[in-house]
């Protein structure tokens, strides 16, 4: 493989800090929606499996790169959707406070 | 070399993925994270088809199809309840996908002129994401309960996992030697055995920290696989998740007070064999929904305790309406939440936001353990270990050192438990034996509509 060692070595290096920095402050409330989404994100394999199906040269092989490519697939977007219902009912009871709130209010 | 604006498509992509780990982080700005990673991950399949020289299209759209097709039901069929053991399988399959691409790229190829370096991160992302693949599925088993919860260990455990990694490495050795399909198969098989021993031990209680565990794999899998198809993206989205799994796998872990290593190897230590599982016969005080109804009723102060079997018997909606009602007669309510409710951490927020609780009446174990002492009543609802307190007195339980609610500081404590089985984690509750704890038997939904119906004949 042809791009010098050192350049990927640099991005791998820095993007362990920032993966450890970004989420060095987070509440135990949101562990769980937290690891779904950063699961999510692992799914983007999806562009490494499109890529082997892609240029896959006999039929054995690619069958298994569309194995990877609807497993991949389910990782990402099964991943991203169920995160998103989860964060939905953390924004819900918000509105249903301020309009009780609000209620209060008008009384 | 990728084409200029393409590789600036992935940098874009990538800093998408940053903002949503760093979006997820807090409350307020969690979904709009979630949704921009999600954008992020469209782009980089959009310009994958555009810039790279994609053969058999319609094949690979249908599977891109059938997958979102898998994924998308997946994710809306689930109850809140099993979501993570739903969490695991889907990060099971990205483990998956990630070996099998670095088995094709294997096969692909040619004699004799891959870098010894590549052939080795080839090893490592087909070995790592079959472990993450096998374990993933055993972690899901785990949770389903269609397997035991409690830690597995046999005799021989050690000899076999040291067997193991012995394999491991040799066919990894193998494989970078003579680069071929045999010892890739032999290699992922091999890893799929490792996932297996790695999460049997395991006790079902500590579960989701293997599961935060494996996703990490999974990430450091995915950026391997960057390294191996020369795209910078893989690299560093799998970089990202492997090294904010790795921290929240460890965030976790002393959420309830445990090591990570504790959690994986704690049982051979012989640790765990202290759960009874057998049903205790000793005395307990038992007590009518229209007793707890008067308790509750004229108490100044309540704190509820609710676990994973509130969400079970779906009776979270009924326990919103029964704090209503108590706050209408001025008792202060609030919910303790200890930080591993229900299966995993944060995972009751999410039960009792879906039963539409308001947010302010939930508060974390910090904040609410020292009011016990000032609560009338604690009443514990469909949990079990998180008041145990042989996490305090009794070294050598599974949950010793976790931190646990002080419900017992509580004038009365009322349990409302379908039977006299234990906790997840299969030990024996104290609590339940006090002078000043009354048990309220019977399926949670079916007792909560019962307590609030006398409760209502109360107020009229």
């Amino acid at each position: 493989m042809n791009t010098d060692p050192i350049i990927w070595l640099t991005i791998f290096v820095l993007s362990i800090f920032v993966g450890v920095e970004v989420i060095s402050k987070v509440s135990s409330t949101l562990h769980t929606p937290l690891m779904s989404g950063a699961n999510a994100i692992h799914g983007v394999i999806l562009i490494g499996a499109i890529l082997v199906a892609g240029t896959a040269q006999s039929v054995p092989i690619l069958v298994l790169g569309l194995v990877a490519v609807v497993l991949a697939s389910i990782n990402m977007v099964g991943g991203f959707v169920v995160t998103d219902r989860m964060l939905i009912m953390f924004s819900r009871p918000k509105r249903a406070v301020e309009k009780s709130a609000r209620r209060e209010l008008e009384k | 070399m990728t084409l200029a604006w393409a590789q600036l498509g992935y940098l874009a992509a990538a800093v998408c993925f940053i903002i949503a780990l760093k979006g997820l982080s807090s409350p307020r700005t969690a979904r709009r994270g979630n949704l921009i990673g999600a954008a992020g991950a469209l782009l980089a399949c959009v310009i994958v088809f555009l810039v790279s020289d994609i053969h058999h299209l319609l094949p690979i759209l249908a599977a891109i199809a059938a997958g979102t097709a898998i994924g998308v039901l997946g994710a809306y069929r689930v109850q809140m309840t099993q979501m993570p053991q739903l969490v695991a399988l889907f990060n099971g399959v990205g483990g998956g996908a990630a070996a099998i691409v670095a088995i094709i790229e294997l096969t692909e190829l040619g004699p004799g002129t891959t870098p010894v370096f590549d052939l080795i991160v080839m090893a490592f992302t087909i070995l790592v994401g079959s472990v993450s693949f096998a374990g993933s599925v055993v972690t899901f088993l785990k949770l389903q309960e269609l397997m035991t919860t409690r830690p597995v260990v046999f005799p021989g455990y050690p000899i076999l996992y040291g067997l193991g990694l012995l394999a491991a490495f040799g066919s990894s050795v193998g494989l970078v030697l003579i680069p071929s399909l045999i010892f890739a198969v032999l290699l992922a098989a091999v890893g799929a055995g490792l996932g297996v021993l790695l999460v049997l031990p395991v006790g079902g209680a500590d579960v989701p920290i293997v599961i935060s565990l494996l996703n990490a794999f999974t990430g450091l899998t995915v950026a391997a696989s960057g390294y191996l198809l020369e795209n910078i993206l893989l690299l560093v989205a799998g970089t990202l998740v492997g090294s904010a799994g790795t921290l929240l796998t460890r965030l976790m872990a002393n959420a309830m007070g445990r090591s990570v290593i504790n959690v994986l190897f704690g049982a051979l230590k012989g640790g765990s064999t202290l759960g009874a599982i057998t049903v205790s016969d000793r005395p307990v005080k038992s007590a009518s929904p229209a007793d707890v109804a008067i308790l509750l009723a004229y108490a100044q102060r309540v704190i509820i305790v609710p676990g994973y079997g509130l969400a079970v018997a779906q009776a979270q909606h009924t326990l919103r309406q029964l704090v209503d009602l108590l706050s209408e007669r001025g008792v202060q309510v609030d919910y303790a939440i200890h930080p591993v409710a229900g299966r995993m951490p944060g995972h009751m927020n999410v039960l009792l936001a879906e039963a539409q609780v308001p947010y302010e009446q939930l508060k974390e174990m910090d904040e609410i353990d020292p009011e016990f002492k000032q609560a009338d009543v604690a009443l514990v609802v469909g949990a079990n270990d998180v008041v145990n307190p042989a996490a305090e007195t009794t070294p050598g339980a599974p949950i010793y050192g976790m931190p646990i609610l002080h419900a017992n500081q509580a004038r009365q404590v009322v349990f409302m438990k379908r039977s006299m089985r234990p906790g997840f984690a299969g030990i024996e509750n104290e609590l339940l034996y006090e002078p000043t704890t009354t048990l309220l038997f019977g399926d949670a939904k079916d007792t909560m509509s019962k307590l609030l119906a006398e409760l209502k004949a109360l107020t009229v």
